[in-house]
C-alpha cells in the first residue's frame, strides 16, 4: 500500500473542485449570504457602538416594528421572482387598514370585517395578475394603476385616521408571549408563519417551481408544459393577499386605519427584497432571504434611532446597499452564466 | 436501417392546412411518422417545416386537416396536451430554465412528490437515471446555466424521455454543436430509435440527414414534395426537390472566385500581430483588394475572437493594423467603419437584425448610422437603396414593409448583408452568414459574396462549412484552439486536406 500524502498542491486541487461544484449549485444563494453577513456585521457594529443593541427586547421589537413589512416582501418575492413587480401593495395596506377601521368604527361585526379586509386584497391581486397576463400590459403599469386605484379608495373610505377599538384585533399587536426576555406577538407569529408558508410553497411545490421557470425563460416555461398563464396571475393574487394581511397588521399595529399609510412602502418591499438576494431580472431569489433583507432594513432603521440621527438617513444608507448589492448580483449572475 | 412500412404510423397528419395574414404557410400538407424511425423534414426556410411541427405540437392552430395519434383523432390546443400525447420537441434554441439545476429542467413538472411536497432527493436520483440512460454524467444540481449548449441540449432530450414520448422532434438541434458533440447526439437518436420512438429530425445539414435519417420528406413553399426513403434520394435529387430547380449555381461561384489577385500594392487591411490575452493569441492578416479571405476552423477556435478584433468589437491588447499602408487604430466598430470596415455578426438574431423593424428601416439602418442622425437619408433615396438589395439579395418575400423578424433566418441575413453593403465598405467580415439557412439561400448569399468581391471589394469570410470556404476564398487562414496554425492557398488544399490541416498540422508547419 502507498501511504497518501496530502501535499499542497492537493489542497488546492480539492479546494478549486469544492469551490467549482459550490458555484456550479448554489451560485445564486451567494446573495442571500452576502445579506446575512451585511446583516451580522451591522449587528456586531451596532452592538459595539452601544453595548446594549443586541438584546432579547430589542431583537423581538424588530420583529413587532417590521411584521408588516415581512408580510409584504413574501408576497413581493414571488412577484420579483417571476420577473415582475407589484407597486400596488403600500396603497392596498393602506385601503385595507382604513376599510377595516371604518367597518368596525360603524359596528359591523370583527368575524365579517376581517374575511372581507383579506379577502378584498386577492380581488385587486386578481385584477392585477388578469391585466399583466391576459392583457399583456406591463406588470410596473398594471400595479401602478393599482396603486393609484388602491390609494383613491382608501381616501373614498376617509380622508383622516380612523382609530380602532375592537379588543381582538388589538390583542394581536398586545399580547405577549414571553421566553426570559425575549417576546413575539400574535402578529410577529402571523409573520413567521407568512414568511415559512412561501418559503416551503416556493421550495417544495409545483406552483413554485413554475415561478421560478417563469422567472427563468418564459418562454421555455410555456414550452416545457408549464401551467404559465395560471402562474403568473397568481402570483399578483398572493401579493394582493400579502397586502391585505399587511394591512390588517398594521392597523393592530397602530391601533388605527389611515388612508396616508404605506406610502412609498412598496419601494420598501422591493429594497429589501433585492437586497435579501432576489434578482429584478427573476428566476432567482428566496424568501428566506427576503426575510434577512427585512431584518437588515429594520436593523438599519433602529441603528439610526438609537444614535438619534434624522430617520431620512436610513433612505440614504438603504440605497447606498441597494446600489452595492445590485452591482454584486450583477458580478455573481455575469460569472456563473458564463458557460464552461 | 430498413423502415417497416407494415407497421402503423404513430403520426399521421392529413391535409394540413394554415392560413397566416397574406400567407398559405401550409397547403394540404400529408405527413405521417412510424415508430422506430428517424425522419427528417427538409425544405429551405419558408417551405413551412417549422410552421407543420407547431401545429404537431398544438402552438398553431390547424385550419383545416386531421391529425391521428396512435390511431386516435387529436386537436391540441397547447404544448401541454400534445406533451400528455407523447409528442416532445427539442428547439433550435434551448428551450429551458438556465436558472435551475439540470435535475429540475429535466423533472420539471412531472417532479415525484411525497405528501403533496417535492420530494428533491428522488427528483435527482430520477433525473440521473434519465440523463444515463443517454450516456451522461451530470451533477444533476448543478445549474443548467453553467453547462456547454451542447449539454443543456443533450438535457433537453432527457427531459423529453420523462414524459414517456412516442414521438420526439429534433428542430436544428445540431446548429450549434461541434463534431464530436453531434455524434454523441446521433447516437443517443439512435438508441432512442432502437426503442421504438419515433424521430423527427429537422436540419441544413446534408450530410448529417443522410447520416442518421431513414427517411426524408420534403416541403417546398407550404407545399408536400413527397416522402423518400433515404436510399432512394441522392443528394442533388433532394437539393433539386427542396429549391426546385437544378443546382448549377454553386460550379459557377467556384469559377468566379477562381481568379488571381493582384498582391503588389498595400493590402486593403494588413494586422500584424494582433491578439488579446485570453481571447485569441497574436495573429497575421493581411487581404488584399478584392480578395477573400476564409477563416477556417472548428467553433470556438478562435475565428470570431480575431475577427472581432479586426472589426473593434473587443480591443486588441497587441499588435498593429494598416489600412491602405496607413497605421490606424480601431477600438471600437465605429471606428472600424469610418475606415470601411462591416461586420456582420453570427449572432444575426441578438448582435444583427432589429425583429421589431420593417426590411427596409433595417437595411437603411447602417447607412443611418455612418452618415448620424443630423443628415437624414432622404425617403427617395431609402426606397430606391432598399429596393435596390432586396432585388439584388433576391430577399423573399420581397416587401419592404414586412416586420424583420417574421422573415426566415435566410433572408434575415441577406436584409444584414444588404445593410453593410449599402455603406459601401471596402472589407467586409462575414461571420457565419449561411448558418441556419437553407441552402437556395446559401447559393444565393455566396454568389453575391463571390460578384461582390469580383468587382473589388475585400472579404473575410467566415464559416464551419469548409466547401464554402474553399470554393469562395483565394486564401485560407486556419485556427485553432484559439491560434492561427496557417495560411493555405485554396487552389492547393481539398475538404479533405483542409479537415486534416486543421486536426493534425503543428502551429508553424508549412501548407502543403
Amino acid at each position: 500500500m502507498t501511504t497518501v500524502q496530502t501535499t499542497t498542491a492537493d489542497r488546492v486541487a480539492s479546494v478549486t473542485s469544492f469551490l467549482r461544484t459550490f458555484t456550479s449549485r448554489y451560485a445564486s444563494v451567494l446573495p442571500t449570504l452576502a445579506a446575512v453577513g451585511v446583516l451580522l456585521l451591522l449587528l456586531m457594529g451596532a452592538q459595539s457602538r452601544f453595548g446594549n443593541f443586541v438584546s432579547p427586547g430589542n431583537m423581538s421589537a424588530l420583529l413587532l416594528d417590521n411584521a408588516y413589512l415581512m408580510i409584504l416582501a413574501v408576497g413581493m418575492t414571488f412577484v420579483i421572482v417571476t420577473a415582475g413587480i407589484d407597486l400596488s401593495v403600500g396603497s392596498v395596506m393602506a385601503f385595507t387598514g382604513i376599510l377595516g377601521a371604518s367597518m368596525l368604527s360603524t359596528g359591523v361585526p370583527v368575524y365579517i370585517a376581517v374575511p372581507i379586509m383579506l379577502g378584498g386584497g386577492a380581488t385587486i391581486g386578481l385584477l392585477l395578475g388578469v391585466l399583466v397576463q391576459y392583457f399583456n400590459v406591463q406588470p410596473f403599469i398594471a400595479t401602478l394603476a393599482g396603486l393609484f386605484l388602491a390609494r383613491g379608495l382608501a381616501y373614498v373610505v376617509s380622508l383622516s385616521s380612523i382609530r380602532v377599538e375592537e379588543p381582538s384585533l388589538l390583542w394581536l399587536q398586545a399580547t405577549r408571549f414571553r421566553l426570559g426576555d425575549w417576546y413575539i406577538t400574535p402578529t410577529g407569529i402571523i409573520a413567521i408563519v407568512v414568511v415559512a408558508t412561501g418559503a416551503l410553497v416556493m421550495h417544495f411545490t409545483r406552483f413554485g417551481r413554475t415561478v421560478y421557470a417563469i422567472g427563468g425563460s418564459e418562454q421555455s416555461a410555456r414550452l416545457m408544459g408549464l401551467n404559465v398563464a395560471r402562474t403568473k396571475v397568481m402570483v399578483y393574487v398572493i401579493s394582493g393577499f400579502c397586502g391585505r394581511l399587511a394591512g390588517l397588521v398594521l392597523t393592530a399595529y397602530s391601533g388605527a386605519g389611515y388612508p396616508r399609510n404605506g406610502i412609498g412602502t412598496e419601494l420598501d418591499v422591493i429594497a429589501v427584497v433585492v437586497i435579501g438576494g432576489t434578482l429584478l431580472t427573476g428566476g432567482r431569489g428566496y424568501v428566506l432571504g427576503s426575510m434577512v433583507g427585512v431584518f437588515v432594513f429594520g436593523t438599519i432603521k433602529s441603528v439610526i434611532s438609537f444614535m438619534g440621527a434624522e430617520q431620512s438617513w436610513t433612505h440614504i444608507i438603504v440605497g447606498a446597499l441597494l446600489l452595492v448589492f445590485i452591482v454584486v448580483q450583477r458580478a455573481i449572475v455575469a460569472r456563473s452564466d458564463r458557460p464552461r | 436501417m430498413a423502415v417497416d412500412t407494415a407497421v402503423p404510423p404513430i403520426v399521421q397528419m392529413r391535409d394540413i392546412t394554415i392560413q397566416f395574414p397574406g400567407v398559405l404557410a401550409l397547403d394540404q400538407v400529408d405527413f405521417s411518422l412510424r415508430p422506430g424511425e428517424i425522419h427528417a423534414l427538409m425544405g429551405e426556410n419558408g417551405a413551412g417545416k417549422s410552421t407543420l411541427i407547431k401545429a404537431l405540437t398544438g402552438v398553431y392552430h390547424i385550419d383545416s386537416g386531421t391529425i391521428e395519434v396512435a390511431g386516435a383523432r387529436r386537436v391540441f390546443d397547447s404544448t401541454a396536451a400534445a406533451q400528455d400525447a407523447g409528442i416532445s420537441t427539442v428547439y433550435q434554441e434551448v428551450n429551458l430554465c438556465a436558472n435551475l439545476s439540470v435535475g429540475e429542467n429535466v423533472m420539471l413538472g412531472h417532479e415525484p412528490r411525497r405528501q403533496g411536497r417535492i420530494d428533491w432527493t428522488a427528483v435527482h436520483a430520477e433525473a440521473q437515471r434519465h440523463l444515463k440512460n443517454l450516456g451522461l454524467e451530470l451533477d444533476t444540481r448543478s445549474v443548467l446555466s453553467s453547462h456547454s449548449i451542447a449539454i443543456q441540449q443533450l438535457v433537453a432530450i432527457s427531459r423529453a424521455m420523462v414524459l414517456d414520448s412516442k414521438v420526439l422532434i429534433l428542430d436544428e438541434p445540431t446548429s450549434s454543436l461541434d463534431r464530436g458533440e453531434v455524434e454523441q447526439l446521433f447516437a443517443v437518436m439512435r438508441e432512442l430509435r432502437e426503442s421504438g420512438v419515433a424521430i423527427l429530425f429537422v436540419s441544413h445539414f446534408l450530410d448529417q440527414v443522410y447520416e442518421v435519417s431513414d427517411r426524408i420528406t420534403v416541403l417546398r413553399d407550404g407545399g408536400l414534395v413527397g416522402e423518400f426513403l433515404v436510399a432512394d434520394l441522392p443528394r442533388d435529387a433532394l437539393v433539386t426537390k427542396m429549391i426546385g430547380r437544378e443546382m448549377t449555381d454553386l460550379a459557377e461561384i467556384s469559377e468566379k472566385s477562381d481568379r488571381a489577385i493582384d498582391r503588389d500594392g498595400a493590402p486593403v487591411l494588413s494586422a500584424s500581430g494582433i491578439g488579446r490575452r485570453g481571447g485569441v493569441a497574436p495573429a497575421d492578416v493581411s487581404v488584399y483588394k478584392g480578395e477573400v479571405i476564409g477563416f477556417a476552423g472548428l467553433l470556438g477556435s478562435g475565428r470570431t475572437e480575431l475577427a472581432r478584433l479586426i472589426y473593434g468589437a473587443d480591443r486588441a491588447d497587441s499588435g498593429e493594423m494598416q489600412i491602405h499602408g496607413d497605421n490606424v487604430k480601431v477600438h471600437s466598430p465605429r471606428q472600424a467603419m469610418e475606415h470601411g470596415i462591416a461586420f456582420s455578426s453570427e449572432n444575426r438574431r441578438d448582435e444583427g437584425i432589429i425583429a421589431d423593424l420593417t426590411v427596409a428601416e433595417n437595411i437603411v439602418f447602417g447607412i443611418q448610422a455612418q452618415r448620424g442622425w443630423t443628415r437624414r437619408v432622404k425617403n427617395g433615396e431609402q426606397d430606391a437603396i432598399v429596393k435596390d438589395y432586396i432585388a439584388a439579395l433576391g430577399v423573399r418575400p420581397a416587401d419592404p414593409t414586412m416586420r424583420a423578424g417574421n422573415l426566415s433566418g435566410g433572408n434575415q441575413q441577406k436584409v444584414l448583408l444588404a445593410r453593410w453593403l449599402a455603406t459601401a465598405p471596402e472589407l467586409m467580415v462575414l461571420d457565419e452568414p449561411t448558418r441556419g439557412i437553407d441552402v437556395g439561400a446559401k447559393a444565393d448569399i455566396q454568389r453575391k459574396v463571390a460578384e461582390l468581391s469580383d468587382k473589388g471589394l475585400s472579404v473575410i469570410f467566415i464559416s464551419s462549412e469548409l466547401e464554402e470556404v474553399l470554393r469562395l476564398a483565394q486564401r485560407i487562414v486556419v485556427m485553432r484552439d484559439r491560434h492561427k496554425i496557417g495560411e493555405l492557398d485554396s487552389h492547393d488544399v481539398d475538404a479533405a486536406g483542409l479537415i486534416d490541416y486543421i486536426a493534425n498540422n503543428e502551429a508553424g508547419s508549412v501548407a502543403r
